[in-house]
Formats: structure tokens, sequence, C-alpha cells
């Protein structure tokens, strides 16, 4: 109800700001001319780059950038702890020794460079990368929160009626129970899971959360965060998995001379999974962002600041979409893991049930 | 970075992040929580039933009650009925007992007025045999005085015996 009023709102304002789109378009053309020659002196205003950037890990946390009278643009941000393992020496220093890419760190023989969000080794080692990165600290913060929020929730059942916080958040834990593992795992088995399930929702939700706050990090839209947690939820669902989910896969009940496809078949079933999670969330968080930045880029590819009430309008939609997408994104994401794990689960009797 | 190429830094990161996480949520907040809210179900559910229960034992002590009071009502209404009865019969007996006694008493009564009667009229008949034998001695005396009235009463009676 709240967002169909919401969506009433946005579709009587974006009329409004279409009009003022239209009404500053023009005259911002005529005056575009000295601005433009001035811009061309500097860099190009590059939208692909800049959102790439934005939606990427970095290993330190940018904030704003400082542009002085000289013309020349100072970033400031949070230097974060850079931790390298490059054959077998452990190297560990403050991200700020790069200066932002124009200087290299040298640590004994080894001398380290910093390009386009990589850290390399300029005699060519091998170096793995295990830094404290943007994305790690944010994750961090959002462990500490979820700590702060559980564990203080937990504390006031002590006297066994719960106060603030915990009236807020039992009903969230109470839907992960009683709407994604009781349903998809049943009432016999789901009380294993639920840890794991109820840690994935309000891990990814508040992830989600905090990719949203400006400046924040895009830690859920990154592949290795949401191929982490795909693989939990795969390794979960194949160590409980039953001797029947092992029967379908490698005895299906079709004739053994099939057994040749379907196996392998089966197989990608398996892999298939955790793939499709891997994607889904990180596709869907990314392509919020992308649309978020896109959309403010559109006050920098006009050049008009009159563009920014139309820019900040849809923005201020898509924020509340990503809101929702937030939430749904986390809860898609539990109830899968929830119905792979029920599935692995399943008892002989279902056999007929499955037309594999 | 690569956008769609996972990092060893992050997963590795996320991987023992998240499992910690998972360690600790569980030992200190979900066991908690899922613990005490499914203690207070069970609190709530008990409740419930001995609520019902309640209801139920309620419904069974009005119907006992019911059973009572009706047990009693009959009881009471055979015990006035019994009463009833005992009291018409006792009358009744009562009834009868005096009317044969008062039949005997006015038998016996009739009776002894009767040999009373009789006593009194046999006395009567004695004494007025007596009487009768002393008047006709005398009178008899009197009247044969003299021989020849006595010779002139039996020749008249050996007349009448002639005449027969």
């Amino acid at each position: 109800m709240l967002f169909s009023k919401f969506f009433r709102f946005n579709a009587l304002s974006s009329l409004l700001f279409a009009t003022l789109f239209l009404l500053s378009f023009t005259p911002s053309r005529a005056s575009d001319a000295p601005a433009s020659t001035d811009s061309t002196a500097k860099e190009e205003f590059n939208i692909t780059e800049m959102i790439l950037h934005h939606i990427a890990d970095a290993h330190d946390w940018h904030l704003f950038d400082v542009t002085h009278e000289d013309g020349s643009v100072h970033a400031v941000s949070i230097p974060l702890p850079v931790i390298l393992l490059t054959e077998g020496n452990l190297d560990v220093f403050l991200s700020s020794g790069f200066h932002h890419g124009h200087s290299t760190v040298k640590k004994a023989d080894r001398e380290y460079a910093y390009e386009h969000g990589h850290i390399t080794e300029l005699s060519g080692k091998k170096v793995l990368d295990f830094s404290i990165t943007k994305n790690v600290a944010s994750m961090l913060i959002s462990v500490s929160l979820l700590l702060i929020l559980f564990i203080s929730a937990a504390r006031s059942y002590a006297n066994s009626v719960p106060t603030g916080l915990a009236r807020f958040l039992e009903p969230l834990v109470l839907f992960v129970r009683d709407d994604i593992a009781i349903p998809n795992i049943g009432e016999a088995k789901y009380k294993k899971f639920l840890p794991y399930l109820l840690t994935v929702f309000f891990f990814i939700w508040i992830n989600n959360l905090l990719g949203l706050v400006p400046s924040g990090a895009n830690f859920t839209g990154n592949i290795a965060v949401t191929l982490t947690l795909a693989v939990m939820t795969m390794i979960i669902t194949n160590i409980n998995g039953t001797k029947t989910y092992w029967g379908h896969i490698f005895t299906p009940h079709v004739p053994k001379g099939l057994w040749i496809i379907m196996i392998p078949v089966e197989l990608i079933g398996v892999i298939s999974k955790p793939f499709a999670l891997t994607v889904r969330l990180f596709a869907n968080i990314t392509a919020g962002h992308i649309i978020i930045l896109s959309l403010i880029s559109l006050i920098f590819v006009f050049k008009s600041v009159f563009i920014a009430p139309v820019s900040v309008g849809f923005v201020l939609f898509m924020s509340f979409l990503e809101l929702l997408v937030a939430a749904l994104q986390a809860y898609v994401f539990t109830l899968l893991s929830a119905l792979f794990i029920g599935l692995a689960l399943e008892e002989p009797h279902h056999d007929h049930d499955h037309a594999h | 970075m690569n956008l769609i190429t996972p990092e060893i830094g992050l997963i590795f990161w996320t991987g023992i992040t998240f499992l910690i996480l998972l360690f600790l949520l569980r030992k200190f907040a979900w066991k908690p929580i899922l613990g005490a809210v499914e203690e207070r179900d069970n609190k709530i559910n008990a409740a419930l039933n001995a609520a019902e229960e309640a209801r139920k034992e309620i419904a069974n002590l009005a119907a006992e009650n019911e059973k009572l009071l009706n047990e009693a009502r009959a009881e009471k209404d055979r015990i006035i009925a019994d009463a009833k009865k005992t009291r018409e019969t006792m009358i009744s007996e009562a009834k009868a007992i005096a009317d044969s006694e008062a039949k005997r008493m006015i038998e016996t009564a009739r009776a002894s007025i009767e040999n009373e009667k009789n006593a009194a009229l046999t006395e009567v008949k004695n004494l007025v045999a007596g009487l009768s034998i002393d008047i006709a001695e005398k009178l008899l005396r009197k009247q044969f005085e003299n021989n020849a009235e006595q010779q002139a009463f039996v020749k008249k009676h050996i007349e009448d015996i002639k005449l027969n």
C-alpha cells in the first residue's frame, strides 16, 4: 500500500520533472559553449569508467574528491590495510602508501604498484591479495551491526518478555522460520538449518542496505561474495544429501543406456544451483547500483544542473525500489537455499513426484 | 578489478567472517531467541490447553451439579410423596382402628344395656308375679270366706266344663 502510494506520487513528480527538463534543456545548450571548451581541457567524463569504479572493490574507502584552485583533483579517502602474500612473504601496509597509484611501495626485495584496483609486483612475482578492501571493511561493519543487533535482542529474552529491538527483530526471525525454513525443509528437519538460513538472510539484507548508503561498498554486488555464500549453500546441501538425492544423480530413473547423458546433466544441476544463486544476487544488486549511478550521471552527460531534479526524482524512486530489492534478494537467496536443502533431504516416498 | 572475476582475498575474508558470524549468532542469538520463542509458544499452548481443560472441568462440574440438584429434587419429591402416603395410611389406619373400637364399645354397651334391661325386666316380672300372687291370695281369701259361695263357684265351674 505504501509502495503504491509512493508510486502514484512518483508518477506525478516525474511528470513535473519532465516538464522542468524540457524547459531547462534549450537555455542550457545555449550557455554550453564556453563551458565545453573548458571541459575538453580536463579529462572527458567517462560514465562507464565511473560506474565500474563505483561498483568495484577498492583498497581505500573513497569519500569525495577535492578540486584545488589550480584545477588539480585530490581524492579524500580512508586508507585500508593491504595484506599481500608474495611467494611465502606476508607484507602488510596501509593503502595510503600508494598515493592513489601515484607511487609504489617497497617491502624488502618486493616493490608493489597499484593500478586500476590491482596490486602487482614490479618484478613479476605472483601476488595473492588478502587486503582488507572496502568490501571487507564494509562486511566487518555489517557483521558488527548484526552481532550488536541480535545479541542485544537475544539478551532481552533473558526475562522471557522481549523488549525494544527484539520486538522488531522477532517477527523477521519468525518469518524466516515459518515462511522459509519450515515450508521448504519440513517440520522434522528444519531446526538444523535454521541458524544458517537466518544468518545468510540477515547478512545479505544488511549488506544490501549498507550498499545503498552513499559511498557505501557494493558488497553483495560482488561476485566473490555471492559465490562464497552460494558455495556454502551448496556444501550444506550436498553434505546433507540423502540416499534418494544421490540416487537421483547417479542412478536416475531412466533406461541404463541414457545414464551416460543423464548423470552429467544431473551433475550440472548440482553446480547450476549455486551458480544461479551467485549470479542472481550479484546481478540484481549490481544492476540496481548501475541504474542509480547512471541516473546520477545524466547530470554530467547533459552538463546541466537543471537535469538534477529529474535525476534526483528517478534516483529517489530507484532507491525506494532498491530498498525493496535489498529485502527481496535476501529473501530469494534464503528461500532458494532452503529449497535446495529441502530437495536434498527428500525421502524415497517422494520419488514418483519427480520427472527425471 | 574485473567485475565478474571473483577475487581470492574477498572470498577468503567473506568465508571466514561469515563462518565466524554464523557460529557467534547461532550460539548467542539464534539459540536464545528461538529457544525463548519456542518456550513461549509451548507455554501459550499449555495455557490454552489448561484453559480448555478448565472449561471442560467447569462444564463437567455444572453438569454434575445439575445432576446432583435433580437427584436431590427427585429425592425431596420422593420423600414428600412417601410422607404423604404414610400420613394417609396412618390416618386411614387410625380411622379404621377408631371405628372398630367405637363399634366394639357400642356393641359392649348395647349388650350390657340389654343384660341390665333383661335383669330389670326379670326382677319386675318376679315382683309383679309376687304381688299378683299376694293380691290373688288376698282376694281369694276374701271371696271364699263363706262356704256357700265356694260351693256356688265350684258348681259354676263344673257346669262350664259340662257345657264344653
